[in-house]
């Protein structure tokens, strides 16, 4: 009988010994393709609407964001406010804001500039169309309207 | 007498350590790929600049109101129905196409649409114009949009299907991945020259 009493009791422990290593190469993973938020939003985040006939922005780099949304606070008033790099501005601050974008790229990679603009879906046609002709003023006429990759509306 | 070997470090804490820097990345990873509608916007008019006159069955009019209703050559449409309708615009030819460089186009050839003397003439000279109200939902104005651009991917797609066996998309894709090709370029500009985008936001009302 005593090769049966030899029999443990209780699992035997998995060798953990390789778990660190595995935690590690998921951690450096996350942090090469990790993308820090670089412009603090003043605004509400926008509900970016949906589309599906979108295109993906490539170069980073070469992308100016502008953000139109709510006011984070009812005291900072109601209606659409714009954001350029981190503060609220006005359509009349367009134009500057993309001359300083320009300034940041060589010349030969201006006319591949775009524009994205990331309005939330409850702001109003006349703000996105006075930036549109403040752009339009400085030539910056590569414009991207950001969208939510959605589904195909209801029938 | 001291001990001849080192100690050694404890490392069973090592994992938990990695598990915390690895949540943080997890969390504050953004995946997202910044993406979009894309437009051209036209370029500033010069002051003294006559724009060209267009006759009436060359142009799709969108009307969105400001109650986020739509309005589509003066009868009211549903949002859903507005493909089919931009499709069948486009793809009229019921006439010549513009002359470019002295060189007619001539009839539209690859157009199956119902050759209507009431609707556009050619694929490269129907405009569509989207007209707003500046109280205007931005969604709204997105989702026409999208719609428009959806009617132009359909008949890219069906034109591309027939001349080159794949469809319009894929064929965009093929020269992405391969842009020294000079055969796939030629032929994506065939399509985008077959049916060219022409949406033209007019300038809101506001009332």
């Amino acid at each position: 009988m005593s090769k049966f009493g030899k029999k443990k009791k209780g699992m035997p422990g998995v060798n953990t010994a390789a778990l660190p290593d595995i935690v590690f190469m998921l951690l450096f993973f996350f942090m090469v393709t990790t993308t820090m938020r670089e412009t603090e939003l003043k605004i509400q985040t926008p509900k970016l609407p949906s589309a599906t006939e979108i295109k993906k922005l490539e170069r980073k780099s070469l992308v100016s964001t502008i953000y139109v949304g709510k006011a984070k606070t009812a005291k900072e008033g109601k209606g659409d406010k714009i954001q350029l790099n981190d503060k609220i501005a006005t359509a009349e601050d367009v134009p500057a804001f993309i001359l300083n974008e320009r300034i940041q790229v060589s010349d030969v990679e201006v006319p591949f500039m775009t524009v994205s603009i990331k309005a939330d879906k409850e702001s109003s046609v006349g703000t996105i169309s006075d930036i549109k002709l403040k752009l339009r003023d400085v030539n910056a006429l590569k414009l991207s309207l950001s969208t939510q990759k959605g589904n195909d509306i209801k029938k | 007498m001291a001990r001849r070997e080192n100690p050694e470090i404890n490392a069973g804490s090592m994992a938990d350590i990695a598990f915390l820097l690895l949540i943080f990345f997890l969390v504050t990873t953004t995946m997202d790929v910044d993406s979009g509608i894309s437009k051209k916007l036209s370029e500033k008019p010069p002051k003294d600049y006559v724009p060209p006159i267009i006759k009436e069955k060359n142009i799709f009019e969108v009307n969105i109101n400001g109650n986020n209703e739509l309005l589509v050559e003066n009868e009211a449409m549903k949002l859903q129905d507005l493909k089919a309708a931009a499709i069948k615009f486009i793809d009229n030819g019921g006439g010549e196409g513009k002359v470019e460089n002295g060189v007619s186009t001539g009839p539209c050839t690859y157009c199956k649409g119902d050759k209507s003397p009431d609707s556009s003439d050619h694929p490269n000279k129907a405009i569509i114009s989207v007209q707003t109200n500046r109280t205007t939902k931005y969604e709204t104005y997105v989702q026409v949009q999208n719609e428009l651009l959806k009617a132009y991917t359909e008949l890219r797609n069906r034109l591309s299907m027939e001349r080159y066996g794949m469809s319009f998309s894929a064929l965009e894709d093929a020269y992405s991945n391969d842009k020294g090709n000079d055969e796939l370029k030629n032929k994506v500009e065939d399509i985008k020259i077959a049916y060219p985008q022409i949406i033209s936001d007019a300038e809101p009302t506001s009332n």
